[in-house]
């Protein structure tokens, strides 16, 4: 038994790891958001602090911790102060199961995406949380609405992945990553598409914003926070952008498996990918309306993921778990008959209450 | 291009139907009494050749004796308007009748001249003060309002 | 069981990042309905009519200007048709369509901050208003060469403009009205269709034509809901009877029909700049009037068709240097009359939507 052996180094070195990993990542994908929706916005985006405004997460950050730090004087103070800790806490917690190489994870559980489901849901507790404690009308909107949405979304999250793990024949992530011989995207499309939806109401990103909704009800839970409070949000709502492309990069995109570079690249270069997605999306739609969001997911969503769930479990059973190249089409066929029919027949509601 | 109409020609179809209520009358505008504003208002709103639908404009000037307010109205389907006037004598509590049943749009204008003037509108559903906080004292718009200093 | 539940006030405005300016509006809410609203006004009074009284009719000019800050010359234009009612002053040939194709550039560049703001209401994260932005520059590039400034003009005066045009003016004009169209397909394409738009937008906040005109609203609130009213066709001023253009209408009256209303204006105004430049006469550009100006006495009452609505100026002179009483007739604060209708029933987020559809600007509702 080498050094590298024993568990608590093992787990010492990854805690270091993962820590220095999505807090750059994280300073990496500020800096690529801003820059990224400034060229979408056909302006420049931050390039003054350091060479091409590198720095600039630095200086944002700097600028958070010296702000002083102010507690509503009619809150709850003890709920107010664990806010950001609890729903920080958790969305730090899943990046122990995400496989950045083969075999090179904190802790290659053998029900990693059950864990991922179970601590990510946690998230809302804090959230709702700080908007309770806030002693204000508008962040217990924000809170109400955020809570309604994370576990609406989360069924037909699950659900999605309940597909993956069919064809992979396991919960664990480095399993389902060396069972992608054909990455997942392309035998399970409208899972893909249900779980990135879902993904993105999850971190209450554009379209589904409605939460922090800026023109609306100015930055909603956390509108008391300030200092370094308000950096704990700021960085859950990037770290769990980051995880999700991780968890999206693991479950439908193949991991860390590819050509030529070295398997850690290749897991990099996915994860921005999807982000690169996620803040494509942030700058061209507009935002839906709460009850809009929620009609979409248990009318629109769900439906479409039992029945991807269905086709999968009856393709397993008749084709045997490794699925050959032919059901690729047919899938994608599958999944453009289904959403167009569901869009034709999806109203979103909402409309006048008689009062 | 919208005629304007003639004020003489309206005050005279007006002494038919409600006698006693024209006080004066010229080319570009009519002046009638206070009491019976409403029901010419009305009239005139209703009258099919009439038919004066819009309010474009309520304002109210101070000549020192009375106030003076000023109607503009408008028919959209005949493209013709009129300027009716009526004058409010006593500058501790003038009261006009309100047209907002007739108009709405009177709504919040009527609410600016009482809080600029002071001229009160009976039958409007909420005279408070528009612009200036409720304790405020005095109407800015007054002639004779003086700042205190 | 039932679960007990009561209604909350809650304060939107005065500092908020939607409310176009400081307003306030203190709404009930059950849940996410809003079921009472009552505007609050006044956070940007400041006595202009009264100040008005104290100077002459050439020195209220750049209080016209800070009206309706975004707009400041059709305000310029409304103000000083009033005063050349009233005082009989004859406007030179050149002058006037000069103050066409200042207005109609006014016009395009109102609209521009009104539907992009109608859009970042309704979450486009200023994607939208940016682009807007982008072709707003050139018109303010182009009202920068001929009197100076980019927000409050001060450049109409009583009996004409304050200076003509440079040489570089119609060069630039020509450029602008010829790319100009192109931007406007643009956003048509970039978010007219968009499914999240028409689900927010449309059959929310609808005023029906009664209403609306029973309100006295006016501009492109009125012609939204159906009614075929536009002050440069009913009641032409200036020179707007030589030209071709036509009036877009909607016919519901939602938020949809008010934002698709102001993208086609948007396109007759080209169509009329466009005319305006071709048939520009040459001359002078203003005529002789005493700098204290002394109108006979009498009234006069002189609008325009602003880009907000109806703006209109009632003047009355006794004779003296000063107006005796100086009324701004201001669409903004009539439009938003029937406001609490169009809100109750609806969502927090709609309420924010159909204000923000209006488009108001506090300047002109406050004064």
């Amino acid at each position: 038994m080498t050094l590298f052996d024993n568990y608590w180094i093992h787990f010492a070195i990854f805690v270091i790891i993962i820590l220095t990993f999505v807090m750059g990542m994280v300073m990496g994908f500020i800096y690529i958001e801003r820059r990224g929706l400034g060229r979408f916005q056909i302006r420049l985006g931050p390039n003054r602090v350091g060479p091409f405004g590198v720095l600039q997460p630095v200086a944002d950050a700097i600028k958070v911790l010296i702000k002083e730090d102010i507690i509503p004087a009619k809150g709850d103070k003890w709920v107010f102060w664990l806010a950001p800790v609890v729903a920080f806490v958790p969305v730090l917690m899943i990046f122990a199961v995400v496989p950045f190489q083969s075999g090179a994870l904190l802790a290659d559980l053998n029900i990693g995406i059950l864990y991922v489901v179970a601590v990510s849901s946690l998230a809302a507790v804090g959230v709702f949380m700080a908007g309770w404690s806030s002693n204000n009308k508008y962040s217990l909107i924000g809170a109400m609405r955020d809570v309604a949405q994370l576990l609406s979304y989360e069924i037909p999250l699950v659900l999605s992945i309940v597909g993956v793990v069919l064809i992979a024949g396991s919960l664990s992530m480095t399993k389902i990553v060396e069972a992608q011989s054909i990455p997942f995207i392309l035998l399970q499309p409208l899972g893909f598409l249900i779980f990135f939806v879902g993904a993105l109401a999850e971190i209450n990103r554009t379209p589904f914003d409605l939460v922090e909704a800026d023109s609306e009800i100015v930055a909603g839970f956390h509108i008391e926070y300030s200092g370094m409070k308000f950096a704990m949000f700021y960085l859950v709502e990037y770290c769990e952008a980051l995880a999700m492309s991780a968890i999206i990069t693991t479950l439908f995109l193949g991991g860390w498996k590819g050509p030529l570079l070295p398997p850690f690249l290749w897991f990099l270069i996915k994860v921005v990918g999807v982000f690169f997605l996620f803040f494509w999306i942030r700058s061209t739609i507009p935002r839906l309306r709460i009850d809009q969001v929620m009609a979409f997911a248990w009318k629109c969503l769900l439906p479409l993921a039992l029945l991807n769930l269905l086709i999968t479990a009856i393709q397993v059973l008749v084709l045997g778990e490794a699925l050959p190249w032919v059901i690729v089409p047919v899938n994608l066929a599958i999944m453009a008959v289904l959403v167009v029919l569901w869009s034709k027949f999806f109203k979103l509601g909402g409309g006048r209450v008689a009062v | 291009m919208t005629v304007a109409l003639s004020g003489k020609e309206i005050a005279a179809k007006l002494q038919q139907r409600f006698p006693g209520t024209i006080v004066e009358s010229s080319e570009s505008s009519l002046v009638v009494k206070s009491e019976s504003l409403l029901d010419i208002a009305s009239f005139l709103k209703t009258s099919p050749d009439l038919d004066f639908d819009y309010l474009t404009a309520i304002t109210a000037v101070d000549y020192y004796a009375y106030f003076e307010v000023v109607y503009q109205l408008t028919s959209l389907k005949h493209n013709h308007s009129l300027v009716v006037k009526t004058h409010c004598y006593g500058r501790d509590t003038p009261v006009l009748p309100s047209v907002v049943s007739l108009w709405r749009g009177a709504d919040f204008q009527e609410r600016e001249i009482y809080d600029l003037m002071g001229i009160r509108f009976d039958g409007h559903p909420n005279m408070k003060r528009i612009f200036l906080w409720a304790g405020f004292k005095g109407h800015p718009l007054r002639k004779d309002f003086s700042n205190g200093d | 069981m039932a679960i007990k539940t009561e209604p909350f006030v809650i304060n939107i405005g005065p500092q908020h990042p939607s409310t176009h300016g400081v307003f306030r509006m203190r709404t009930t809410l059950d849940g996410e309905v809003v079921v009472d609203m009552e505007p609050v006004f006044g956070y940007l009074h400041r006595g202009i009519e009264k100040l008005a009284e104290g100077r002459t009719y050439t020195q209220n000019i750049p209080f016209t200007d800070r009206l309706d800050y975004l707009a400041s010359m059709s305000n310029n234009l409304a103000y000083v048709l009033a005063v050349e009612k009233l005082a009989g002053v004859p406007v030179p040939q050149r002058a006037e369509y000069l103050r066409v194709i200042m207005a109609e550039l006014q016009r395009i560049a109102s609209h521009l901050i009104g539907v992009g703001a109608f859009l970042n209401d309704c979450g486009a994260f200023m994607t939208p208003i940016l682009y807007m932005i982008r072709e707003r520059e050139k018109i303010l590039d182009l009202f920068e060469m001929v009197c100076g400034q980019r927000l409050t003009y001060n450049y109409m005066r009583v009996g004409g403009v304050s200076q003509d045009i440079p040489e570089e003016f119609l060069p630039a004009l020509a450029k602008f009205v010829k790319v100009m169209p192109g931007f406007i397909d643009e956003y048509d394409q970039l978010l007219a269709e968009n499914e999240i738009v028409l689900a927010r937008a449309k059959g929310v906040g609808i005023l029906p034509k009664e209403l609306a005109i029973n309100i006295s609203a006016s501009g492109p609130v009125l012609r939204a809901s159906g009614v075929q009213w536009d002050i440069r066709k009913a009641d032409p001023y200036s020179v707007y009877d030589r030209f071709e253009f036509d009036i877009p209408t909607g016919s519901v009256g939602d938020c949809y029909d008010r934002y698709r209303v102001r993208i086609q204006e948007m396109r007759q105004s080209v169509r009329i700049i466009k005319q305006a430049m071709e048939q520009l006469p040459s001359g002078e550009v203003l005529t002789e009037v005493p700098l204290r100006l002394r109108p006979p006495e009498g009234e006069a009452y002189g609008h325009i068709e602003a880009p907000k609505g109806e703006l209109g100026f009632y003047l009355v002179s006794d004779n003296s240097e000063t107006p005796y009483r100086f009324h701004i007739r201001a669409s903004c604060l009539i439009n938003l009359t029937a406001l609490c209708d169009m809100m109750i029933g609806w969502k927090v987020a709609d309420a924010i939507i159909t204000f923000g559809s209006i488009d108001i600007c506090m300047g002109e509702v406050d004064r």
